[in-house]
């Protein structure tokens, strides 16, 4: 409980790092999908040009 | 040595390569992020000023400190690309700048979270390392607004390099703002003359912190270069050789 209550600093400190988790979280995942996206979209791409040869 | 050199400026090597470090960057990146912050959560002495509200140190310090270095990293991307013609350099800078913003916003913020019941307001308008962190994040944003707004990726690698480099003034302002004019925030601790003030118990897990955010922050770099090398290569052999492969490049 103490460590939840941080001497009613807890809402200050707590909110702080899940903030942080939080923008690394969606960092990394929005990476990922715009990495996906890219690759999807150059895949689809060089397929369709494949086949009309 | 020049081997080399030329080896990193080729793109499908840097592709592979990025590929090869995310993991030898994040995994111990995370490692490190889970010990400096049980040790600063939970082992580390509260302050004997600001009690346990100190502890928001061990989140604001590390991505301050990014905010700047991934400005930095564009920078440097921005000035190799123009100087040596570099198209990786500034394919580097391209992938920096989302990161850097990010970083930039949780050091505004938790700052901003810290600063209430440490100075009592969630912002102060008059203090320079405030004021010259939003400018920062004001910088990030132009970069990418810049970038997005110009179709033609040579004019736009141009353009933002020239913004970039512009920019590198106010991260010197944001590092000594401190240091030059009086301000709300408290003074440098790590860089100190005569070393860091602070106790070895709550130092460590700072330190970690600041090294594993910094291995994170590699990690994510090395995804988004490659995103950005595999969308500038898009019409190159290479690109359609590895896609058409068996075993892809994803």
């Amino acid at each position: 409980m103490d460590a939840l209550e941080m001497g009613n600093y807890g809402i200050y400190v707590w909110s702080c790092f899940a903030i942080t988790l939080a923008v690394i979280v969606i960092s990394d995942v929005q990476a990922r999908l715009r990495h996906k996206q890219v690759y999807r979209a150059i895949e689809v791409r060089i397929k369709a040009l494949e086949e009309r040869q | 040595m020049w081997k080399w050199f030329h080896k990193l400026a080729s793109p499908p090597h840097i592709y592979r390569l990025a590929a090869i470090f995310i993991p030898w960057l994040a995994i111990p990146g995370l490692m490190l992020i889970a010990y400096g912050a049980y040790a600063g959560l939970f082992v580390a002495p509260e302050d004997y000023q600001q009690g346990d509200a100190f502890r928001i140190i061990y989140v604001h310090v590390p991505s301050a400190y990014l905010s700047m270095m991934a400005y930095m990293f564009m920078a440097f991307g921005g000035a190799i690309g123009l100087i040596w013609r570099m198209k990786l350099a500034h394919a580097v800078g391209a992938a920096a700048a989302p990161i850097g913003a990010a970083f930039t916003f949780l050091a505004l913020v938790t700052g901003s979270i810290w600063g209430r019941p440490m100075w009592g307001t969630w912002w102060e308008w008059g203090d320079p390392r405030l004021t010259s962190e939003l400018i920062l994040l004001f910088l990030y944003f132009g970069y990418m607004a810049l970038r997005s707004s110009i179709d033609d990726t040579a004019k736009a690698d141009k353009a933002c390099a020239v913004l970039a480099l512009v920019g590198v003034v106010n991260v010197v302002i944001v590092h000594y703002s401190v240091v030059w004019w009086s301000s709300l925030h408290q003074g440098q601790t790590l860089f100190k003359e005569g070393g860091p003030a602070m106790d070895k118990s709550m130092l460590y897990p700072l330190l970690a912190m600041i090294l594993g955010f910094t291995l994170l922050f590699g990690a994510l770099l090395a995804r988004r270069i490659r995103t950005e090398v595999l969308y500038r290569e898009r019409r190159t052999r290479w690109v359609r050789e590895m896609i058409l492969s068996p075993e892809g490049g994803k």
